[in-house]
């Protein structure tokens, strides 16, 4: 979507430049970036700096922040701007993530491109409300009902939170999809340094239209286009099972079959063009032992590593930058060689799970919870234990 | 608002029109018509709904009472 | 012989019709009067949208009338249609649904939506039951009613929906029947046509799945109830909570002019945006 004068004004001014901030704030920057027209939230620790930070700049340039009453309401607005052709976002955490699943569920029924951000907290229920964790991760995938595929990134920095949340936008207009950020409250509140680059550095892509209202959910395409609100093309969005037309048809197996199964594919058969991993192999090659994490816990995770081969150890890492869809290749192409994976995470075996689905190695929890990260030490005997 | 309906009584000329397919044989029309126009008929649609009949078109003053409350759009009021 | 073609028509998906609702069903007639009251001030259906939730009532938009639709999750049309009208302040935004949906499930989406006067137009239709799902207790519903739910007799007291938004904030809030289509769909109209958000509970029938259980079993028996029920609200203003028990208050609840949400959340955007240029100005 291109930008519009007032966005570029924005970024002309305020790009360029090397900030110090926090993971929040560096997500609220990417996503005027990406040409957020639209945020609608509700306060909620460790997210609510983002909300905070969306309100104070993205009238400047020229959106429109709002707080609903609960959560479920900021979701439910999100996509009816995105209906109107806004770019848009919530962001939240743990308990208003649990409370957006069943509008999430109808984003993705309905093909909505919008952004969730999740910055993950300790739980279940209040648990722990101002400690990071990484419980939502299975949540993200599975979290609202019936069969769907979802889209969700990892960032490990703030500069990855800035890069990701317009990355999560590119991904919602390309696979016209709800697309969760999963941050955590450990890089939502951690204070780096960020480059926001000068305007002519930031590339959008535009949200296919279609011509046709008979095509907005289907037709040809495994990915159709919209037809925003206000065309005069009688457009017709339900949640319920519908024909290409958008008319509701929930009787017929063959219709709801299809529409699924097209939902479902157009992340699946594209999951080689979604999913992105960063590997940091051994130097001298011949790790029989691994180490795959993702967002904040691929922080101590690597020190750890790098603190094993300091020490004469050969040990490969992975870190997932895409949760879902699942890096599978990857995943099973970094394994090959190595008896042991580590993954440690700041949840009691969540990502593990799904790894060891996909790898012939040992697949061995390193869990962290209670609100602090892991220590580079703490992955590091771990490490020295098994190698 | 009597006298705007005198009004249009005085002009004359209404025409009704029931929509058979459409009627789902409730009678609100039947019932609710200030002048009783409707009767129930012993004449069923496709869907086996009773139909209402016109039974004295010059009674109507064209008030559309009976077209507005119809909840099916089976009921048609032309006033010239 | 080839039917006559209704004119409204026009506004509807024609080739759905006839509609699904049971015969003698008040979803028809509220569709009727909606559809009336679009022709009747000349809205552009093209520069509408129709939002409604899950529900019977929730089908006179989703699929019937003909507009960009958006047919949501239960309960929260109103936050949807809250995020097309700050985006979209040129549109008209309607809200049909029902009691289950607005005051029920959504009844917290409704009381924020009044305070904050957005610009959409509610039209809640009261059948005070869950009909769809085969007539459980609404909040809407008497005292003293047996429904599936509540087999014995039901011990709450009915919501009164549209005293509730008055309070809440609201610009334009009324309520009629769907015996009482004339101020009905003039009340559509200037709910339409007016800024802020505007309320309009619309007390409807449902008798399959609410009528049979309490001896009301046609579309007629509902009307000429609400008929006899019915008090206007100039008159009932004299009279004591007691009186008023089994009436029903039709009319106009309230009318006033109030800064409007989506207005003043463009007047914010539109400052900030001229200080940052200032500030550009200022660099410069």
């Amino acid at each position: 979507m291109a930008l519009d004068e007032n966005k570029r004004q924005y970024i002309s001014q305020r790009g360029g430049k090397t900030y110090f901030m926090l993971g929040d704030e560096a997500c609220a920057y990417g996503a005027i970036y990406a040409g957020c027209d639209f945020f609608a939230g509700y306060p909620i620790t460790p997210a609510s700096e983002v909300a905070e930070l969306i309100a104070e700049e993205l009238p400047k340039a020229g959106g429109i922040c709002i707080q609903m009453e609960d959560e479920l309401a900021s979701m439910a607005a999100i996509i009816g701007a995105a209906w109107t052709g806004a770019r848009s976002m919530t962001a939240t955490s743990g308990p208003g993530f649990s409370l957006m699943q069943e509008n999430i569920g109808y984003g993705i029924m309905t093909e909505t491109p919008c952004v969730i951000v999740n910055v993950q907290r300790s739980g279940p229920s209040t648990g722990q409300a101002t400690k990071p964790a990484q419980g939502d991760v299975l949540q993200a995938r599975w979290g609202t009902h019936g069969d769907h595929n979802i889209i969700a990134l990892a960032p490990n920095s703030a500069q990855e939170c800035f890069d990701l949340v317009q990355e999560c936008f590119e991904l919602a207009d390309t696979y016209r999809t709800p697309v969760i950020l999963l941050m955590d409250g450990e890089v939502g509140h951690i204070r780096e340094s960020v480059v926001m680059p000068e305007l002519s550095a930031v590339k959008h892509t535009s949200r296919k239209i279609a011509e046709r209202t008979e095509d907005v959910f289907g037709g040809q395409e495994l990915i159709p286009g919209m037809i925003h609100y206000g065309e005069g093309m009688n457009v017709h969005v339900t949640g319920s099972t519908h024909l290409a037309s958008g008319m509701r048809d929930v009787t017929t197996p063959h219709v709801h079959d299809e529409l699924i199964k097209r939902i479902y594919s157009k992340i699946d058969s594209n999951r080689e063009n979604i999913v992105r991993v960063e590997t940091d192999l051994n130097p001298d090659g011949k790790a029989r032992v691994g180490v795959i994490s993702y967002g904040a816990s691929a922080r101590p995770a690597r020190g750890a590593v790098k603190l094993a081969r300091a020490k004469g150890k050969n040990v490969d890492f992975l870190r997932l930058i895409t949760i879902w869809p699942f890096a599978k290749k990857q995943v099973a192409e970094f394994s090959k060689e190595l008896d042991i994976i580590l993954v440690p995470e700041m949840n009691l075996g969540q990502m593990s799970r799904e790894i060891e689905r996909f790898v012939d190695s040992d697949v061995v929890t390193v869990p962290r919870i209670g609100g602090v990260p892991h220590s580079v030490d703490e992955i590091y005997r771990v490490i020295m234990g098994v190698v | 608002m009597y006298a705007s309906l005198l009004e249009r009584h005085r002009r004359g000329c209404k025409l009704i029109e029931i929509t058979e397919n459409l009627c789902k044989g409730c009678e609100i029309c039947i019932e609710f018509c200030p002048l009783k126009v409707f009767e129930k008929s012993d004449k069923l649609n496709r869907k086996g709904y009773y139909l209402p009949v016109v039974t004295d078109e010059d009674q109507c003053v064209g008030c559309r009472l009976c077209e507005l409350l119809c909840p099916e759009f089976a009921i048609i009021i032309t006033n010239e | 012989m080839s039917e006559p073609r209704h004119r409204l028509m026009d506004f509807v998906r024609e080739e759905i019709m006839p509609h699904r609702f049971c015969s003698g069903c008040g979803c028809g007639t509220v569709l009727n009067a909606f559809t009336n009251a679009v022709e009747g001030i000349g809205l552009d259906s093209a520069k509408m949208v129709c939002v409604s939730g899950i529900g019977c009532s929730s089908w006179i938009p989703s699929p019937y009338f003909k507009s960009d639709t958006l047919h949501t999750t239960h309960g929260r049309p109103i936050a949807f249609a809250t995020g097309v009208k700050v985006m979209r302040p040129d549109l008209t935004v309607v809200v049909i649904a029902g009691d289950g949906d607005v005051a029920g499930i959504g009844g917290n989406h409704l009381i924020h939506a009044a305070r904050r006067n957005i610009d959409l137009s509610v039209f809640m239709v009261n059948n005070m039951i869950y009909g769809m799902t085969g007539g459980q207790v609404a909040p809407t519903t008497p005292a003293g009613v047996k429904t599936t739910t509540t087999p014995h007799r039901n011990v709450e007291p009915a919501f009164k929906v549209a005293d509730l938004v008055v309070a809440a904030g609201a610009s334009y809030v009324a309520r009629w029947t769907t015996y009482h289509v004339f101020p009905l769909l003039e009340s559509m109209q200037n709910a339409m046509s007016r800024k802020g958000f505007s309320f309009i509970e619309i007390m409807s029938q449902c008798p399959e799945n609410y009528g049979r259980r309490i001896g009301l079993r046609t579309g007629i028996d509902f009307l000429r109830q609400f008929k006899e029920k019915a008090i206007r609200v100039d008159k009932a203003r004299g009279m004591t909570e007691e009186e008023l028990e089994d009436r029903i208050v039709i009319g106009k609840l309230c009318d006033v002019e109030r800064p409007e949400y989506v207005t003043e959340l463009q007047k914010v955007t539109a400052e900030q945006v001229d200080l940052l240029r200032a500030e550009k100005e200022k660099v410069d």
